[in-house]
């Protein structure tokens, strides 16, 4: 089954904004800008996610789940023994697009401040949904493993067609795939998490990750 | 009794889910439902029959994705003959009375039209017209678009369901949460550009349940002249021991919907999460009466977003972007600068326009062409409607049928030729037409002989099915220097044609003073008095304080502001001397900054300010090469030392532009272009320009003269533009790993025909050693990178 929720507004990250900008580290002097762009983007964004939980059937080294069938490393390093997955697609919507299309041709300034405030939206986004989701499984005594996406890893790009097709995300969230495996709202994530009963070890997000010359990594 | 006959006089009942009771039936996740038309006919037959059984008039066919995007030719043809044969099957098996048809059922395409998304508009028309095709051939009764969350693709599909079938159309969109679209329509701007279309009925379907769509279909209510229909869901889903249940049931979904049916609606059923219970429980409850529907008189317009109604408070239409007396804009025409022009628009838009008015006639180009891409890019940055100004009728047609919304449409008048070309044009597009008081004899000399050509055009246009509420009257502001009647005249005319007429109006209202000293004054005299005889709209410059003075008086004498706020912040702004800033955000006046600070610093208006300072009395050159280009060397240096980031770079090249704009409207065209001519865009697949458009500001402000063919663009066309300028430089950004192939491709076109052109490469996914192994000459790792390699090249041509 899948499902919808709206989320309110999660709590900004300036920090986060301003790594995604690649101005981490720099003094106050774009305060402003970051003040100026977060009040413009307020009333454009939105908070939209549509999931579903599925069972995984292991075959040798293949995973499967819903629609999906994979032999993917990364999945199956993040998802470890859990005997289910939660798929999710998270948006923050199309008007923010235009917000950004609007800046890219009025203030390229801005619009590199508000591509990364859309950056920062849809990971707080995708942060509230988990800790949602957590929050609802501890009922039974589990909770999410880590979270990763397709095109992430070994996750090849075009499994998007089949998360596309399991969560019917067009239809529910407004959110689409275009030829290139693009989505469109761009500011917009796909990502697996496996449900576990086991104890996880947290970790900082860039920790985990096998990309060490990210130019993001914290 | 054909559909069309039986919506009229009944209340129609549709249809509730499918696609919950195919899941029930073993419906896989992921698994496409239109192929069970053809692996399960007997299961959807059943379904579609229980529906007819329960009460429904009308069932949808199961092919909400039936579409050529997802299918091939053969197996949607398959698919759509199946699905109307199972519906008709199940129409003969039911042993209801009633009258039933088959509504060919039309989703979206999970496609986002451009610019936004990748699925081009004509392509999305021809989609839909596939399926259009295959269901009219295969005998449905009418035809349903839902569930749409996309003005534009709405569009799309009505589009092709009337160019393809007389069949009525039913079009139904799905809101969120915000009561609006998911690209963001609000109900009264969907139900003018529906209803200008044509569509039969229009209404809501999807999202949530009766309870919650209410204040939606109470808006369409409103404002709709057409029957309007609701197909609420069972409320939300949630899970139970493995099963989706709804959690509104049966008896209270129906007591909702059959109340809004009491309150007007006029189709009804039920979408997700509904069976055939709902629908019965449905039936029961709906009153014999049939709620009559009631035409409204609204002039409305809208964009993708909002619609601008015209009443008592006056709607001011930005008249900016029209070439007429204005060297800057001809020249941003001629040299294809779409970003100057969508930049009048937007500046227009913080000034305070509610409209934007939108001509690009000059004699040397092509206005069909560009009229089309200046309203296409235009509405893609800007929320305001468009008014299209032309002459040219086929101009017209093409900017109305790619113009996302109803459009106001500039000019109709009282010629038996203008009637002809313009009134068709609006019963297949939709539209308000401004309509001027004159026909073959000229303009009539007295109030009693416009008001005639009024009432002929009110009467011609009805004769075409258009209601006066879509025309708005122009009574033609003529100079008073020439005729000192003549603002007797005009506001005479205005005022019968408001009053006794019962329609709007509208003026260029700065005509009347050609010919006077000091026009500003006669013109804010003028515009109080057509106000007050009437005036509905005013075609007009924004940015003359003394016209805005009198718009903002006049509301608040009127009581059109509530609190005063509108007046209050505009005397604020006049207060501190802001009104004409043209950034809309004025940057604190210092007498101590250079040009060269303003621009190290990024600061746009003084900049801007500072530059005409010094144009007083340097030449522009020298101005462009002692201090704009060595304050950007400084900021350039200092960004590659990691002393500045990028922001502050953009912030700095921003400013300059201000600066250069000083400087271009003193200059002839193209001169301070010193540098070579370099074609830059976005290849094909991609839809992402941030980087690509830094890179342009930066190489713009270095001279170069930069022709950018935007994004999402093809090989060949870049080639084409390369060998028309003979360009010693391309420039191509890539973001994704999977458009990284079409900039090959662009390189291995550019080595045949253009070998003698360098290509730069760029973006998120580029590193030395994949451009390398496309053939590209050079990676760029930023805006910088590109400019020293570009002025190197440039060197080496000198």
């Amino acid at each position: 089954m899948i499902r919808t929720a709206i989320f309110d507004p999660p709590a900004w990250d300036r920090a986060e904004i301003m790594r995604y900008a690649r101005i981490r580290g720099a003094d106050d002097s774009y305060r402003d800008l970051i003040d100026e762009c977060i009040r413009e983007a307020e009333s454009v964004l939105s908070y939209r996610v549509c999931y579903a939980t599925e069972d995984i059937q292991r075959d040798n080294e293949l995973i499967c789940f819903g629609n999906i069938e994979t032999t993917s490393q990364t999945i199956k390093k993040a998802i470890g023994n859990s005997q289910q997955v939660l798929v999710f697609a998270a948006t923050v919507g199309a008007p923010f697009d235009r917000l950004l299309q609007r800046y890219s041709l009025l203030s390229p300034s801005k619009a590199l401040i508000l591509q990364a405030i859309g950056a920062e939206r849809v990971e707080s986004l995708c942060d509230a949904f988990c800790a949602q989701a957590n929050r609802d499984l501890t009922v039974s005594k589990k909770r999410l493993t880590r979270r990763v996406s397709p095109g992430y890893g070994d996750i090849p790009l075009d499994m998007q067609r089949d998360i596309f097709a399991l969560l019917d995300c067009p239809r529910k969230i407004g959110l689409t795939l275009d030829e290139s495996l693009l989505m469109s709202p761009s500011k917009s994530v796909t990502a697996i998490c496996g449900i576990t009963a086991e104890e996880i070890t947290e970790q900082a997000k860039c920790a985990e990750c096998d990309k060490t010359d990210c130019i993001y990594r914290q | 009794m054909n559909f069309r006959e039986f919506l009229k006089q009944n209340i129609v009942i549709l249809d509730g889910g499918m696609g919950t009771l195919l899941q029930e039936r073993g419906l896989q996740p992921g698994e496409s439902p239109e192929r069970w038309n053809i692996s399960h006919p007997d299961v959807i037959t059943a379904i579609h029959q229980s529906y007819y059984d329960s009460g429904s008039n009308v069932v949808n066919t199961n092919t909400f994705g039936a579409n050529c995007l997802h299918f091939d030719e053969i197996e949607l043809e398959e698919i759509i003959r199946e699905a109307v044969d199972n519906a008709k099957k199940a129409a003969a098996l039911s042993t209801a009375t009633h009258e039933k048809y088959v509504a060919l059922d039309i989703g979206p395409t999970g496609r986002l039209l451009k610019p936004m998304g990748d699925l081009d508009f004509e392509e999305a028309v021809s989609v839909f017209a596939k399926t259009v095709q295959l269901g009219v051939k295969y005998g449905v009764d009418l035809i349903m678009i839902e569930t749409m969350n996309d003005s534009y693709e709405t569009k799309a599909a009505l589009l092709a369901a009337k160019e393809n079938s007389d069949l009525p159309v039913l079009v139904s969109n799905a809101y969120s949460e915000n009561e609006k679209l998911m690209t963001g329509a609000s109900p009264a701007a969907m139900v003018a550009m529906l209803e200008g279309m044509g569509a039969d009925a229009i209404g809501v379907n999807c999202s949530f349940g009766p309870d919650k769509l209410a204040p939606i279909v109470r808006e369409y209510l409103r404002f709709a002249s057409v029957p309007v229909m609701l197909k609420p869901n069972a409320g939300l889903p949630h899970s139970e021991n493995g099963r989706t249940l709804y959690d509104v049931f049966p008896d209270v979904f129906s007591d909702i919907t059959a109340g809004l049916v009491a309150d007007g609606v006029r189709v009804a059923g039920g979408c997700c999460g509904t069976t055939p219970d709902y629908i019965k429980a449905l039936c029961d409850k709906i009153a014999v009466s049939v709620p009559s529907v009631t035409p409204k008189h609204d002039t409305i317009i809208s964009s993708y977003t909002t619609a601008v109604r015209f009443g008592n408070d006056p709607v001011l239409i930005g008249e900016r972007i029209n070439p007429t007396g204005k060297k800057r804009l001809k020249e941003a025409l001629r040299n294809n600068e779409l970003d100057y022009i969508l930049g009048e628009g937007l500046k227009q838009q913080s000034a305070g326009a509610k409209v934007l008015d939108v001509n690009v006639g000059l004699p040397e180009i092509d206005e069909p062409a560009m009229l089309t891409k200046v309203v296409y890019e235009l509405q893609a940055v800007s929320d305001l409607p468009l008014q299209i100004d032309t002459s040219d009728p086929v101009a017209m047609e093409k900017a109305l049928r790619i113009y996302n919304g109803k459009a106001l449409i500039n000019s109709v008048n009282g010629k038996q030729e203008s009637m002809e070309a313009i009134f068709p044009l609006m019963k297949k597009y939709g539209g308000v037409a401004v309509a001027l008081t004159l026909d073959e004899s000229g303009i009539p000399d007295t109030v009693e002989g416009r008001v005639a050509i009024a009432k002929k055009i009110i009467d011609t246009a009805a004769a075409y099915g258009i209601d006066k509420k879509d025309l708005i009257f122009d009574t033609l502001a003529m100079a008073v220097s020439a005729d000192k009647n003549a603002a007797k005249l005009t506001l005479g005319s205005l005022h019968k044609i408001r009053h006794e007429l019962g329609v709007h109006t509208s003026l260029g209202v700065s005509n009347i003073s050609f010919g006077l000293p000091q026009r500003d004054i006669v013109n804010a005299a003028f515009f109080a008095l057509a106000l007050e005889n009437g005036l509905s709209a005013a075609i007009m410059n924004p940015f003359f304080a003394e016209m805005m003075k009198t718009y903002y008086s006049f509301r608040v004498l009127k009581g059109l502001d509530d609190n005063c706020s509108d007046y209050i912040a505009f005397a604020e702004s006049v207060q501190n001397n802001v009104t004409v800033s043209k950034t809309g955000a004025a940057d604190k006046a210092d007498d101590t900054l250079s040009l060269s600070n303003a621009v190290i610093k990024g600061l746009k208006d003084q900049a801007a300010r500072l530059c005409v300072e010094l144009l007083k009395n340097t030449e522009p050159l020298t101005v462009v090469r002692d201090h704009i280009i060595p304050a950007l060397d400084t900021v350039g240096r200092e960004y590659e030392q990691g002393r500045v980031y990028l922001p502050g770079l953009l912030m700095s090249a921003e400013a300059a532009k201000y600066a250069f704009e000083e400087i271009k409207a003193r200059m002839s065209s193209d001169s301070g272009k010193d540098k070579c001519a370099f074609v830059i865009a976005t290849v094909k697949g991609d839809i992402h320009d941030i980087g690509k458009n830094i890179v342009k500001l930066l190489l713009e402000n270095y001279g170069f003269a930069v022709s950018d063919l935007g994004k999402d663009v093809d090989p060949e066309l870049i080639v084409e533009e390369t060998v028309r300028l003979h360009a010693p430089l391309v420039g191509l950004s890539a973001l994704m790993t999977t458009t990284v192939p079409a900039m090959e491709e662009t390189i291995k076109q550019l080595r045949i025909s253009s070998p003698w052109a360098k290509v730069v490469v760029g973006g998120a996914v580029m590193t030395k050693e994949y451009a390398d192994s496309i053939g590209a000459d050079k990676y760029a790792k930023d805006a910088m990178d590109t400019v020293r390699y570009a002025e190197a090249v440039n060197d080496t041509l000198q």
